[in-house]
Order: C-alpha cells, then structure tokens, then sequence
C-alpha cells in the first residue's frame, strides 16, 4: 500500500511539471500529433490548452515533427461540424495525421519485386483509398459491400459464440497469480470476434492482430515491426493472403463474413488493389485495437475508481451506460484527418483549401462545454451515450454495435465470475498518436464468486 | 398530442409529447427502446431511425438533406425511413404511429 502510494505521488508530481512545462511553451510549437505526448498523458494538457487559448490550432511544418503542417480542432462543435460536412471536409485518399508515405512504403503491399520506380509513384500518387478514405459516392458503394456483416441481425447470431469465448477464456485466468490481461483477454476476444468477422481460421487469428499491430504503428525498437523493411513485408504479406481467400470466395457459396461479402459484391471487380487492401485494412484495424483498448480501458478505470467500481457491482444494469462512458474516456482513436475542400473560416481562423484538419476526438471528448466534468470517469453520468468515439456523419463506425456487444458481454461474464480484478502497477501506454491503448496490463484476480 | 412507438417485438407505447421538440428527443425521454439520440439531434448518427406509415408521409415530411446523406449509410432503409430527430412534433401529428427500426 506505501509502495502504491508513493507511485501515486510521484505521478502527480510528474504530472504536474509536465502540466507547466506545457503552458509554458509558445502556442505555435504545441503540436497534438507528437507520439510521445501519449503515454504520459501530457496530451490532455495540451489539448485541454487549446481549447481555452486556441481551440482552431495551426502547427507549422517547423514544429511538426515528420508530420508537416495541419490543422487541429479540439472543441466538440467544430468536430461534429466538420466529420458531418464531406463536402468542406473531404475523405479523398486520407483517414489519419501521418507522415507522407515514400513511394516505396506505398507500393509495399503490391510489389512482387518487380514493380518500377514510376509505378511505385503512381500508387503514392494516388493515396490511400478505402470506405473510410472516400468520398459519397464511391463511399457507399464500399461500405455497402461489407456492411452487412455487422448487421443488427448478424450481431445477434453472434451473440452467443461471443458469450461461450468470453466465458472459456475468464474460466482459463489463473487465479491469485499476476498475469497480463491485454493479451489473455482483451486481444485473445478481439481476435477471436475479428477472426469471425473475416471467416479466417480461428487457429491463425493472431495473425489479424499482428499485421493490424504492424499498419497502425511506426517502426522502430520494442515496437510491432522493428524496422520498416518488417513492416513493409508484413503489409505484403496481408494483401497477398487477403487477396488470394478473396478470389476463392468468389467460387463459394454466399456468406455473411466480410470477405465474402466483398468477394461476391458485384462491385468488388472493379476495385483496385489499393482498394481493396485499403478497405480490408479499415476493417481489420477497426475491429482490433479499438474494442481491445476499450476492454482493458475499462479494467484500469474502475480499478482507479473505486466508487464507480462500487456502482457497478451493485448495481450490473449499469453496464450499458459504463461501456459507453468507457469508450468516451478512452476515445480508442484518438482522431481522423480530413482535407480542406476551400478555404474555410472557423472561429476567426482561416483554414486554406488543400490543407489537413484533424478532427480530435479526444479532445472533445473532454470538452467542458459540452461534457460535464470530462475528465472524470462516471459511469452513471447523464447522456453517457454523447461521445465522439464512434465519429459522426457518413463515416460513422461501423461497428459500434459490435463493440458495446463485446463490452458488454465480457462485463457480465466477469462480474458473474470475479469479486475483484486489481491492476498492479502502472499499465504499459501505446507510443502512438492514433491509437489510444494499452500494450500490457498487469492484473490479479483474488478469488471466484 | 399523443405519439405511438411500436417495436420490432410488436409491442407498442403511446406516449405524451407536447410541441415544437424532435420527435427523437419524445423517444428518449420516454425511455422507448431503439431509439438513442446519440449525436443529439444532427442527423449524424442514424441511432433513431423509424419506419413512417404512408398515412403520416405527408405530415411529417420530407427528408432533410443531412438526413439524406446518413440514410446512405445506415442498415435496413427503406423508403419509408426516417431519422426521428428530423421530425418535429405539431399538432398535425396528433396519433402519429411510427415503427422503430433499433439498431
């Protein structure tokens, strides 16, 4: 308990140097895309800034990192404004802040070894496009081929397997012993789900994990790929195998996975490689980190808030409204990107056409204006269903459903099970600007109900 | 006025609305299963969405155009679907029945 204590301390002390050394920068060099202000937490600060002193925020090429410059807004009206107008705020070949790709790294997926420099070109001219990187119309054709796999009436028949998974995998935790929840429960359900999601062999499913770890983070140490060259091949190795089950899928009969409903839309001839692997890529990835970083979200909340941990288990009706405060909390992607179609005015500043605007999500999550005591997990607040998390608009989660199902299945199988679940120490952050998550999570379980 | 909600159970729940509110916010205030609101009324989330009977068509309207969009993109539309957030209550639309999609 002293040991915990004193870590407490010295995080609120580390927390609060870093809260000054934020306010004292110059407005100019705050820049929300740097990965490293995630793992400590420090872009709370940031944006919590911005929103008082600069809530339309530009970052110059100069104090962007690799980013080059764009444009932040970090209050909620100005983000459901933007993700609900498409036509000020274009998709077209973008989801993300990144770096700009090299030609190489964007022919990664598609080159046998053979392709030239110009046709590598070509592919980084082009831009990534898929059903989240599009614009009406070509946005519904992509997201009609597959949406039907998370229909309401899909969900439903997959209730129950997800309850058996979830209900075999908490009866495996060992009991009394320190063991890392991340990957004993939130990634072995989520690749489990995801793997059902695809019709992909159950025994290869963390596989999807890996190659979704790969795409979402930059190479580099102790990261999913080491080197570029890894992640380059993993991205290869995704389209081939995605590509070659496609095909025989055609030959096969109709079935609600996401690879054979794109396989046997009548539109799905007609895409091209980037295409494809580009919405195949959009829905491996929705259906990884966000649900996994949720689940283990909520462990380290209601272990770091023993009242709402208290409501909860008196009171399992609350589960509903606890995931949803959950994924607002969380925010599990931090934000998408979107491009200027025009210049556009907001709040006095003008955004030039053709220039980025990064929609934070969770920034506006916290926002005082429209969330009462945002910062705050309460799993009981009012409209906890209020969130940016899922985006607004066209490009809206598609998923969503299946996340709160997973959420709160998962929830009612461990309060049947465990009086407690405790996180020991401080979890391991994800470095990364997008994904808002947990790479490890030490937990003790002390006992079965 | 009065309003009917009837869901995919079959069951049905007459509730009491006054004017002037989206026909969304009647549904949540009154706890009607299905129907969440949950971007608050922008036509931006396609969590209300209700089949309107072709007797009401009239009444209630014509699509609005963000509410356009979002239809595209949202499971089991049909042409008589509506986003209830861009309903609003009048008196033209006393014993309004519509049929919640749930989602």
């Amino acid at each position: 308990m002293t040991i915990a204590l004193s870590r407490d301390t010295e995080l609120a002390a580390e927390q609060a140097e870093a809260c000054e050394r934020i306010y004292a920068m110059p407005l100019e060099e705050l820049n929300p895309g740097n990965p490293d202000h995630y793992p400590t937490g420090d872009m709370n600060f940031i944006f919590e800034r911005l929103r008082a002193e600069d809530p339309v925020h530009f970052t110059p090429d100069e104090h962007s990192g690799d980013l080059g410059h764009y444009w932040s807004l970090t209050k909620w009206e100005d983000i459901q404004a933007a993700d609900t107008n498409h036509e000020l705020f274009s998709a077209e070949g973008i989801v993300t802040l990144n770096r700009p790709l090299t030609a190489d790294e964007a022919a990664a997926p598609f080159n046998d070894g053979t392709m030239t420099p110009e046709e590598k070109e070509a592919i980084r001219a082009r831009g990534t496009r898929s059903l989240l990187s599009m614009d009406p119309p070509d946005h519904e054709v992509h997201r009609g081929a597959v949406s039907e796999g998370v229909s309401p009436a899909n969900l439903a028949a997959m209730e129950p397997l997800i309850r058996e998974r979830a209900g075999e995998i908490l009866d495996s935790l060992p009991i009394g012993e320190e063991f890392d929840f991340v990957d004993k429960v939130s990634v072995e359900l989520t690749a489990m789900t995801l793997a059902t999601l695809f019709d992909y062999p159950q025994e290869k499913r963390r596989q999807l994990t890996r190659w979704s770890n790969i795409s979402t983070s930059e190479p580099g140490p102790g990261m999913p790929a080491e080197t570029q060259e890894e992640k380059n091949a993993a991205r290869r190795e995704f389209f081939v195998a995605m590509s070659d089950i496609i095909e025989r899928r055609r030959a096969e009969p109709a079935r609600m996975d996401f690879l054979s409903l794109m396989a046997l839309s009548p539109h799905s001839q007609n895409y091209t490689q980037s295409e494809l692997v580009g919405d195949l890529g959009v829905l491996l990835v929705g259906g990884n980190d966000t649900t996994r970083n949720t689940i283990s979200g909520s462990i380290y909340l209601l272990d770091r808030n023993p009242e709402e941990n208290a409501k909860l288990r008196a009171n399992p009706k609350l589960i509903p409204s606890m995931v949803s405060e959950t994924i607002r909390w969380q925010t599990p992607l931090t934000h998408m990107a979107r491009r200027a179609t025009r210049d556009v005015e907001i709040k006095g500043k003008v955004i030039p056409k053709g220039d980025r605007v990064v929609m934070w999500y969770v920034s506006g999550n916290r926002d005082e204006d429209k969330v009462e005591n945002g910062a705050a997990y309460i799993i009981d607040r009012k409209n906890p269903r209020q969130h940016l998390s899922f985006g607004f608009g066209i490009h809206r989660c598609l998923g969503n459903k299946l996340a709160e199902l997973q959420l709160r299945v998962i929830w009612e199988e461990m309060l049947a099970r465990f009086p407690e679940i405790n996180v020991i120490g401080e979890p391991e952050r994800s470095h990364s600007r997008f994904i808002k998550g947990y790479e490890t999570m030490t937990v003790v379980i002390p006992r079965r109900n | 006025m009065e309003v009917t909600f009837v869901l995919q159970d079959g069951t049905s729940h007459t509730v009491e609305a006054e004017d002037g509110w989206k026909l969304m916010e009647v549904a949540v205030d009154n706890a009607i299963p299905g129907i969440d609101g949950d971007c608050g009324g922008e036509a931006a989330c396609a969590t209300c969405h209700v089949f309107v009977p072709p007797e009401w068509r009239a009444a209630t309207g014509e699509r609005t155009e963000p509410e356009r969009g979002m239809l595209t993109s949202t499971f089991g539309v049909r042409e008589d679907s509506r986003l209830s957030c861009q309903i609003r209550t009048s008196e033209a639309l006393d014993g309004l029945v519509v049929e919640v999609v749930g989602s």
